[in-house]
């Protein structure tokens, strides 16, 4: 298992390695799918230059890294490439611990045990992740420490899990919907049940709570002693949260927020930010048997409908896609939803280019895309909930079904 | 148009009242002065007249790109002068001449001066300045000649009687030291000799109060005739000159690239460069590169503050060495932002101005000057002034620049909100479906009222039914 994984390694560092050093990195770098206004390494590198000048990078609207960046990169500027490189060759070790009871659905051991090996390969080689990593876009360090917190929660500590959650929380405001599927993990691991009434669970619930809100709280009071002023939170989670700049990119809001009366912005401001975080307390009710695949919906939905999104996000929810691949037979436009987002792909770049380059087309264009795309993702993943419902429905009550008088069942949902 | 002002206290209530008293007064646009074109200098401006102590947080300066001057502007601008436009030299500003030309500028500067020598009272002094450049060239038949009847199409007739002193001057300097070369007429009653922006230049003198001018004639039409046919003899370039474009393709990214020539042949001097960008160009201060004569120079002040979107505009302040002979370039890049649908003008493709950039400079000059007398010749102390014998002040302000932006379609907000919300609702809706509803073996369908209907229907062709 070593051997294969080392192999993906070694192909992965050396295509990124060629595509540092080729012409189409500075190409890469500019492209607006990849490099977003929160996470591009041109305003890291700006933001470092105003400190240099001994003016605060919050003081424009260039910078919206958290300090944590400054410290990281203050040193590291001159070795920036080989540090992307390496944060991308986090390798997603999943242990998955299903034990069905029905023969067929089953997942052998020899199955799961290629299973890591398939996550890196899609993750280490998927094109998104390679042009994120050739651009230097921060989603980089966003991706790794996501990818430290599902490590830590899925080998059960949860200090460790919780203090990866506060980062990536800290880091850009999302990952707080994952501390439903963490929670409800470690509690499954703890074997606690999740009774409202039971005093564990609650006991459980509240030493996570504790311990994530306590590192978040370090890691903010760290972030105020490195500039000796709080002018960070506006900057960084105020600009998250209104999204003031409409740089057009692969999400929704751009748009949608360019031709919004101005009337009704903050209106349609809340509830483009509450449609991010408002599906985690349906999931968990209707998937907290299921934490594990709860948190890769989750990941899924922040990666489609946060207010910046990029290329680099949507590398990280795919890079699970191989853990369920027993759900293949289930799945029911697998063919046309992968056309559609290869496709969308494709004319992303050529579309950006006849607005704002040739002035052949306009706008529209790019969102007509933008919104495809956006539609293909929604419904891979709706379709993969689908086949994971329906896979436990047969898990359950057999894999024939047949209806009273003997001739073979169809599956609906009412 | 542009407005700056020191001001003592309460800075912000206080401009935004002056730059609308001032649009109310001149029947100028300055009301859309607010904070996205205001910036507040550190270096380039400092308070003519006296001053006490200058605190730079109390200093504003504004630029508005896009308004230009013109007949509206001029009117209350002569209303303010003692006689108006009605005796006097101002007799000649009409405006269908005025305006047919090639450049034309118009100022008011206010200053505190000493009422009088001991100093123990201040006044308030108000200076006009108009600025044409008529190209006589090219509309009075490849001659050189100008007169003022050809120019303004009047003649002066009088002195204002309110004024205490009336002078035309008339730049007469030889070129080449080659006398005769050109004529005046009417003869100059007195020749003035005096070393202007480092050039030794002699002036023709028309009082027009004195007795002895109207005596001939009743106007006075004061013509210049060249005496032998031009060639084309270069005019001598400025010690100081800059140009400013953009460069770049497309509508993401561009750059911004200033020019400055010292065309002095052997002093270099500083020079401070005040930018101000509007916020939705967005500079990366990490570009700027300032070249040399092929090697970079380190300017040895920079005050940067960067823009906050629709709040404040970029300033970048900077302090440049400028060798002898030798030309700067300075560059520095920029993003184009995508602005919401109702923030741009109504022309929206014509793009957005940049307001010119301003160089301040004191420049040697290759001659010794003296200091001049304020009382004999006001005129060039206050339109040339020098601190010392050694160099003089200039301040240059260059092109501004426009610059193209994305746009939205503007025919699509309703659109664009249906549809978005479209996607949001696939998404809710598949989810919905998903979380609320469960797995059921499908039951047989009694059959829909199609069926029955088409069951009623065959009984009645006597064919089995469905």
């Amino acid at each position: 298992m070593a051997a294969p994984l080392v192999l993906v390694v070694l192909v992965a560092v050396t295509v990124r390695a060629v595509l540092y050093r080729s012409t189409l990195a500075a190409f890469i770098s500019e492209r607006v799918e990849v490099a977003s206004p929160l996470n591009a390494w041109k305003r890291v590198v700006e933001g470092l230059a105003l400190l240099d000048l001994g003016v605060s990078p919050y003081s424009g609207a260039i910078f919206h890294e958290t300090p944590l960046i400054i410290y990281l990169f203050h040193f590291l500027i001159e070795y920036a490439e080989l540090v992307f490189m390496f944060k991308k060759q986090k390798l997603l070790i999943e242990l998955d611990k299903y034990a069905p009871d029905v023969a067929e659905l089953i997942r052998t051991p020899m199955e799961m045990h290629y299973i890591p090996l398939k996550v890196a390969l899609f993750y280490l080689l998927n094109p998104y992740t390679v042009m994120s990593c050739v651009a230097k876009s921060t989603c980089a360090i966003n991706n790794t420490v996501i990818a430290f917190f599902i490590l830590a929660t899925i080998k059960g500590s949860a200090f460790l899990s919780a203090v990866f959650l506060a980062l990536a929380t800290y880091q850009s405001l999302y990952p707080l919907t994952l501390f439903a599927p963490a929670l409800l993990y470690l509690l499954q691991r703890q074997f606690i049940p999740i009774k409202l009434k039971s005093k564990s669970f609650w006991l459980y619930t509240m030493q996570y709570a504790a311990l994530y809100l306590c590192s978040l709280v370090v890691i903010i009071c760290l972030s105020f002693f490195l500039l000796n002023s709080w002018d960070f939170i506006p900057s960084v989670y105020g600009f998250i949260l209104s999204v003031p700049d409409l740089t057009p990119n692969i999400g929704l809001f751009w748009y949608f927020f360019a031709e919004m009366f101005e009337h009704f912005s903050l209106f349609f401001v809340c509830v483009f930010q509450i449609n991010v975080f408002f599906y985690t307390i349906p999931l968990a009710i209707k998937l907290k048997e299921h934490p594990v695949f709860f948190m890769f919906v989750q990941i899924a939905i922040i990666s489609i409908f946060k207010s910046y999104p990029t290329v680099g996000d949507i590398a990280l929810y795919m890079a699970f896609l191989p853990v369920w691949n027993h759900l293949y037979r289930f799945l029911r436009n697998i063919f046309i939803l992968s056309c559609v987002l290869i496709v969308c792909s494709l004319l992303f770049p050529v579309l950006w280019h006849l607005w704002i380059y040739a002035g052949s087309a306009n706008s529209n264009f790019y969102y007509a895309i933008t919104l495809t795309f956006n539609i293909g993702q929604i419904l891979l993943i709706s379709d993969y909930f689908y086949a994971f419902l329906r896979r436990e429905y047969y898990l359950t009550h057999g894999l024939h079904l047949t209806r009273q008088d003997g001739t073979e069942a169809m599956l609906v949902l009412k | 148009s542009n407005l700056w002002y020191l001001f003592s206290h309460s800075v912000d209530k206080a401009w935004k009242e002056l730059s609308n008293i001032l649009s109310g007064i001149f029947c100028a646009s300055l009301n859309f002065i607010d904070s996205t074109n205001t910036v507040t200098p550190t270096a380039s401006f400092k308070p003519l007249g006296l001053a006490n102590g200058t605190d730079h947080n109390l200093l504003r300066y504004a630029v508005l790109p896009r308004e230009v001057v013109c007949t509206e502007n001029l009117t209350p601008w002569k209303k303010l002068l003692p006689c108006g436009s009605k005796a006097g030299l101002a007799v000649l500003l009409k405006a269908e001449r005025l305006f047919h030309s090639s450049y034309h500028s118009q100022a008011v500067h206010i200053r505190p001066i000493c009422r009088d020598a001991s100093c123990l009272a201040v006044s308030w002094e108000l200076r006009q300045t108009l600025t044409v450049v008529f190209d006589t060239f090219s509309s009075g038949q490849g001659k050189k000649d100008w007169s003022l009847f050809k120019m303004f199409s009047r003649t002066l007739t009088d002195a204002c009687p309110l004024a205490s002193q009336s002078k035309v001057y008339v730049d007469i300097s030889p070129k080449n030291k080659e006398k005769e070369l050109l004529e005046v007429t009417p003869p100059p009653a007195s020749v003035h000799e005096a070393i202007v922006q480092g050039d030794r230049r002699t002036y023709a003198v028309y009082d027009l109060l004195s007795p002895s001018l109207f005596n001939t004639s009743r106007s006075l039409n004061v013509q210049l005739k060249w005496k032998r046919p031009q060639d084309s003899s270069e005019l001598p370039t400025p010690v100081l000159h800059a140009q400013r474009y953009v460069s770049g393709y497309g509508l993401q990214t561009g750059e911004i690239s200033t020019l400055i020539y010292n065309t002095h042949p052997y002093r270099a001097f500083p020079v401070i460069l005040l930018e101000t960008v509007p916020w939705y160009l967005r500079l990366y201060v990490h570009t700027l590169t300032i070249i040399t004569k092929g090697k970079e120079n380190k300017p040895s002040y920079i005050h940067y503050q960067p823009a906050q979107d629709r709040r404040r505009p970029h300033l970048l302040e900077m302090l440049i060495q400028l060798p002898a002979n030798s030309v700067t370039k300075i560059t520095i890049q920029f993003e184009r932002a995508l602005l919401k649908w109702t923030e741009y003008p109504p022309d929206p493709n014509h793009g957005f101005y940049v307001s010119s950039s301003v160089l301040s400079a004191l420049v040697p000059s290759v001659i010794a000057m003296k200091d001049m007398d304020v009382e004999q010749s006001p005129l060039f102390t206050s339109l040339f002034p020098s601190l010392d014998g050694s160099s003089y002040f200039v301040r240059l302000y260059t092109e501004p620049l426009l610059v193209n932006l994305p746009t939205p379609d503007f025919s699509m907000p309703y659109n664009v909100i249906c549809l978005t919300c479209t996607v949001v609702a696939v998404c809710y809706g598949s989810f919905y479906n998903l979380l609320t509803r469960t797995f059921h073996v499908e039951e047989p369908s009694r059959g829909g009222l199609a069926k029955r209907l088409a069951n009623v229907i065959r009984k009645f062709r006597g064919v089995p039914p469905l």
